[in-house]
């Protein structure tokens, strides 16, 4: 058996592959496929014509764009200050890193409520924060605005640990080569480091946006729910499960998971590209 | 790789059978004869209330069967409580905010029709109402629902189709129109489009307009369950005033035996006592200190120092019933809806 | 000469640049992190400190803690099994569909909170399709233990392959290719070359999974039923304390997650240490 698989994919010489994708797969179908089978199972009550009226709605749609909209600048903001945090954290020593560098995960582990009302005391105009923008005349909290800091805050961890173990394992000595070629340190990062940590950062952008997308509990204290204004698309999901309506929550939520998955997979196509020009 | 990956396996099996078999045996309370295990499936905040009448249930049960009784709490949304029990929590009894969600449950088979009339006042052994939450001073003079609706008055209220609460605020106000107008429905939705105009930040739930007003201080009033205002004024005395309007409506939460669990687990019997139990002076007086009103007149006229019972209350009847009300203003597309897209 | 005074000025550029980098790395995190904490700190110790020793010894809180904990370690334990054997899979092996195989993993990522728990309530809870089967055969899944288990495995589940696999891409299999040439056996190429280079994802990946594992709350919900003492995770009795009106009470519970958090962290830093002190 095992011989006859390595004379017909002479190319994989590395040993078990059989088991571990097995595994993988019996697992992706036991806690993923299967569970998200019922979600279309349930949606598939829809005609149609009902699907694409519920999931046109005018409501729906404007909950949508500033789902979608919010989590993609968080996204950016996000992407941006994650390489530099990750640089930070693994190039340089200074005291206190180690605190700053254990702080990331905590997003992931308040819950979210909690994160949503702290943000929301933090940057509403009464707020620590919030009244020295409110001098300004600008309003954060209970605005897009608002939304988009509780996604930056639940999005930063993805990228940030994404970055991090690749900038890890590379050797500065490419650096230093870039250096000694006379490269400066603008062009180092660009042609030499940039190239590197793209695939990491593409990982970390689409798992923060797809977050983001999705976020319920720390948005929903911060976005003021106004509807077709800060309304956000899982609270039109809540507010169809309210009135026991399944299929129409699960529509919403089909659409959204859509696009996250196409986004998702759009991303890894394009990471394996990347990885493919620079190894 | 095999050796190690088994280890791995077979740990992690292990750990999932041994909890799960646990809680397997938990979750089926094969209660012994002198000791019964029930489930009651409640909404926010009636934690402490209850905490304290478990006590006082499980002392009365003992002195009157010689059995214990042990209650397990539930606490969330009315609505997503509901909806919990629909998709297969386990409860014996519910305690809603609303009878619209226990009619929801009754509509998925699991309590039998009849159950409103099943226990005394429409099976509410503790009302309360709508009531205005201003703060110290009472700035902008709020007094009564019109001046909701005056400019540069900001107003906070939860949603009404995220929370089931809300909708209470909804219909107060639509009554207080109704009396306004004298039914002219184009003038009471313009009153209700106003008011909801007003309204600067509309949260999810009514917990969570409470923090938006409290401790965010947005707003100049928010419209809140008279309960809820009075557990927000012992949380933080002296800041906040309880505004009553001169017309409100009277908010009926529900209780009632979740027929199809009580039966499949033998717990009919003491959840009836459970629940009748509520309307024993006791239970009654336990409401009224955790700012329900009790709905035996007697004892509610001991608590009148808290609550003004000169109060006018319209009730859900006023509006043909929770389900015509319900579908009227809080559907997809109705009243409420109509507001938000003029 | 010439290079010698590139190499200051490149010097100086990279102090410049450090000392910008980490400025902005500090305000952000203080901003964005630190503050909030601070918030939380000042709510759970705004009712004094007997108040919040009582919340965090009730013993509904402690129970709580417990269920929270037994959740993220099988969490933990199940998703560092599938994340190995995923990562070696995906960056050793070409295969076809390889990259449709990537993002259903990364499904549970972009589900909504809300829907990852009503897709369990969809397949197992009364409505759902697997109830009868389950029913007969007397297994509770939703609304019970297990139910918050499979959730808090659901959320967490790409974590420790996600985290793993872009460094073992960047690593290349040339290494694994030679030695299993020379007749290693997988195991022995796993732990001896696979495992070196991906240790710090390993571990990031698990801290990160943990993490999100204790603090999961929209999913949980959904299908834990709230039961007191039974199914309550910390994020859902916080929920509860909060609805309650016991703001400050609901953040010092809160502010065990935190101290959990810590630990871990704590426990990661010891984990690094030694590793790097022993590997070089």
């Amino acid at each position: 058996m095992v011989n006859k698989f390595k004379r017909t994919k002479r190319r994989r010489v590395i040993p078990g592959f059989p088991l571990s994708l097995g595994i993988t797969l019996a697992m992706v179908s036991m806690i993923v496929l299967i569970p998200m089978a019922s979600i279309i199972i349930c949606a598939s009550d829809l005609s149609l014509y009902d699907f694409v009226k519920i999931v046109m709605a005018k409501d729906v749609r404007s909950g949508y764009m500033v789902s979608f909209s919010c989590a993609l600048i968080a996204a950016l903001i996000n992407c941006i200050f994650g390489v530099i945090l990750a640089w930070v954290f693994v190039r340089y020593e200074f005291p206190g890193k180690r605190i700053l560098d254990g702080l990331i995960e905590l997003p992931f582990a308040l819950p979210t409520a909690v994160a949503g009302i702290s943000l929301t005391a933090l940057y509403s105009d009464q707020g620590w924060i919030g009244s020295i923008f409110a001098k300004f005349g600008i309003k954060i909290a209970y605005t897009k605005v608002g939304i988009t800091i509780a996604m930056v805050f639940i999005g930063i961890p993805f990228v940030v640990r994404a970055i991090q173990p690749v900038l890890e394992k590379f050797d500065p000595q490419y650096e230093e080569a870039a250096a000694m070629l006379g490269a400066n340190g603008r062009k180092t990062f660009i042609k030499v480091i940039f190239p590197e940590i793209l695939p990491a950062m593409l990982t970390g952008f689409g798992l923060a946006l797809a977050r983001g997308i999705g976020e319920y509990g720390s948005v929903i204290f911060i976005a003021g729910n106004i509807p077709y204004k800060t309304q956000i698309a899982p609270l039109l999901i809540m507010s169809k499960l309210e009135q026991l309506k399944y299929t129409d929550a699960t529509a919403i939520a089909l659409v959204m998971l859509v696009v996250s998955f196409l986004i998702l997979l759009l991303l890894n196509i394009i990471q394996v590209h990347a990885t493919k020009r620079t190894t | 790789m095999r050796k190690g990956s088994k280890k791995v396996f077979t740990l992690s099996v292990v750990v999932l059978l041994t909890v799960g078999g646990l809680t397997g045996c938990k979750g089926n309370s094969s209660s012994s004869d002198d000791s019964i295990d029930i489930t009651n499936v409640s909404y926010d905040p009636t934690r402490e209330f209850y905490e304290a009448y478990n006590v006082e249930f499980a002392k009365y049960y003992k002195d009157k069967t010689g059995k214990k009784v042990t209650v397990t709490q539930s606490h969330g949304g009315s609505g997503k409580q509901a909806r919990s029990v629909i998709e297969g929590n386990e409860a014996d009894i519910v305690t809603l905010a609303l009878a619209h969600d226990i009619t929801s449950i009754e509509e998925a088979g699991l309590i039998e029709k009849g159950w409103l009339e099943e226990f005394d006042k429409n099976s509410s052994p503790y009302t309360s109402t709508i009531v205005f939450l201003v703060r110290k001073g009472n700035e902008k003079n709020i007094k009564d629902w019109s001046d909701l609706i005056k400019d540069g008055v900001n107003v906070i209220t939860p949603n009404p189709k995220t929370s089931g609460g809300a909708c209470w605020n909804f219909l107060s106000a639509w009554a207080y129109a109704d009396y306004l107008y004298i039914g002219d429905e184009t003038q009471i939705r313009n009153f209700v489009t106003k008011l909801y105009k007003n309204v600067s930040v509309l949260d999810s739930g009514a917990r969570g307009a409470t923090t938006t007003f409290v401790e965010n201080g947005q707003g100049d009033v928010l419209i809140a369950w008279e309960n809820e205002a009075y557990l927000t004024l012992e949380e933080h005395p002296d800041e906040y005033e309880i505004i009553t309007p001169s017309i409100s409506i009277l908010a009926e939460p529900s209780v009632a035996i979740v027929d199809d669990v009580a039966k499949k687990r033998k717990t009919e019997e003491v959840a009836k006592e459970y629940l009748e139990y509520l309307y024993s002076d006791v239970g009654q007086r336990l409401a009224g200190e955790n700012y329900y009103r009790p709905s035996n007149p007697e004892i509610l006229k001991e608590f009148s120092d808290v609550f003004n019972l000169s109060i006018n209350m319209v009730t859900i009847a006023d509006f043909g019933g929770w389900d015509k009300a319900y579908e009227v203003y809080f559907q997809d597309g109705g009243v409420f809806d109509q507001i938000y897209t003029q | 000469m010439n290079i010698e005074q590139e190499s200051v000025n490149l010097k100086k550029g990279t102090k410049v640049t450090k000392v910008v980098l980490i400025g902005v790395s500090l305000v952000f995190v203080l901003i964005m992190l630190v503050i909030p904490m601070l918030v939380l700190i000042v709510y759970a110790l705004k009712d004094g400190g007997t108040k919040y020793i009582e919340a965090i010894t009730d013993p509904y809180t402690i129970k709580a803690l417990r269920l929270t904990i037994v959740a993220t370690v099988t969490a933990v334990a199940i998703n560092t099994f599938f994340g190995l054997f995923a990562a070696w899979a995906v960056s050793k092996f070409h295969f076809r569909g390889k990259q449709l195989l990537l993002t259903i993993i990364d499904i549970p990522f972009a589900v909504s909170p809300v829907i990852a728990g009503l897709i369990f309530i969809l397949t197992f809870g009364r409505i759902g399709w697997a109830h009868d089967f389950l029913n007969a055969h007397n297994i509770k899944v939703v609304f019970a233990v297990p139910g918050v288990i499979i959730a808090t495995i659901f959320v967490t589940f790409p974590f420790i392959s996600r985290e793993i696999i872009p460094v073992l891409n960047a690593q290349g299999r040339d290494e694994e290719e030679a030695a299993a040439l020379m007749g290693a056996s997988g195991f022995h190429i796993f732990r001896k070359i696979t495992l070196p280079h991906m240790k710090w994802a390993l571990l990031y990946g698990i801290v990160l999974c943990s993490a999100r594992a204790m603090g999961e709350f929209g999913a949980v919900s959904v299908l834990s039923g709230h039961l007191r003492g039974k199914t309550n995770t910390l994020p859902l009795h916080v929920e509860i304390i909060y609805n309650e009106f016991k703001l400050s009470a609901a953040f010092a519970v809160s502010s065990i997650l935190v101290v959990l958090a810590v630990i871990i962290l704590i426990l990661r830093n010891i984990v690094e240490y030694k590793a790097k002190k022993g590997g070089r």
